[in-house]
């Protein structure tokens, strides 16, 4: 039997890895893939607890999780639609008109 | 080592490399193949859980609309490899590696401890809890507002959407 702890452990390698490729990457179509991955790596996390506590609210929750990764991704990758006809690219270091 | 144990270390190995990948690769078709291959050991992962209706709505949902999407803008796009993996490596960005690995390693470091001296092991009621007719009529009945809330989401974004990627507004 696994303890849950190396669920928890494997979502938070999962979580990290995403979040150094959004930190790192500059292409905005891989910042989007890795911020699906710190949104799966939080599901893991919601249906390790759910099937350990026997409980189903975990599970609905990642469920909800989903539909708002679908509603992201169509609307993130429509913005970089937007983005690339105006700017010809898709680096974030050149779209920086909000940026301070 | 059981039948589930051997599965869950098999399935987060690859998925963690998967992982790694998708993040170190410079062409970004490589990855979104990469980042496939994660969910579906993700939702083999589920399967361990036994979490059925949540490992087929990751295949159907996330490997299936979410990947072909993006798939669909890379090609659209035609994006070449990038030329440097990371650009301008300057103080701040080490400062935020730095930080990163190290909420990572407080994270694993606590997780561990909390390991000692405890077996914790799965619900008795797990195999029961994951299948479709006890989360649909969870869905339909506990959690029907969320529920409702949700379509009205998915119309917001359909519609932000198509007015997002339109060419001309009139």
């Amino acid at each position: 039997m696994v303890p849950i702890q190396h669920y928890l452990i494997l979502s938070a390698i999962l979580f990290f890895t995403g979040a150094a490729g959004v930190l790192a990457r500059r292409n905005a179509i891989i910042v989007f893939m890795s911020i699906e991955l710190m949104l799966n790596s939080a599901n893991l996390t919601l249906v390790a607890f759910s099937a350990y506590l026997g409980d189903v609210t975990g599970q609905m929750l990642a469920f909800f999780v989903m539909t708002v990764a679908a509603a992201e991704a169509a609307v993130g990758l429509a913005i970089v639609i937007a983005l690339f006809r105006k700017k010809q690219s898709v680096n974030l270091d050149e779209i920086n008109l909000l940026k301070w | 080592m059981t039948f589930e144990s051997i599965a869950f270390y098999l399935l987060g190995t690859v998925s963690v490399v998967s992982a790694l990948l998708v993040v170190t690769r410079r062409n970004p078709v490589i990855s979104v193949l990469c980042l496939i291959l994660n969910f579906f050991c993700l939702a083999g992962l589920y399967l361990t859980l036994h979490a059925q209706f949540i490992a087929v709505i990751q295949i159907i949902v996330y490997a299936g609309a979410i990947m072909v999407l993006f798939l669909f803008v890379i090609m659209l796009l035609n994006l070449g490899d990038e030329r440097r993996l990371v650009e301008g490596m300057n103080i701040k960005k080490t400062a935020a590696a730095g930080l990163t690995l190290g909420l990572l390693a407080e994270i694993v470091y606590i997780l561990a401890g909390f390991a000692a001296g405890r077996s914790v092991t799965m619900s008795v009621q797990a195999a029961n809890i994951g299948t479709v007719e006890n989360i649909g009529s969870q869905l339909y009945t506990r959690f029907l507002f969320p529920f409702e809330i949700t379509s009205l989401l998915l119309t917001a974004a359909i519609v932000g959407a198509i007015v997002l990627a339109k060419k001309k507004l009139k």
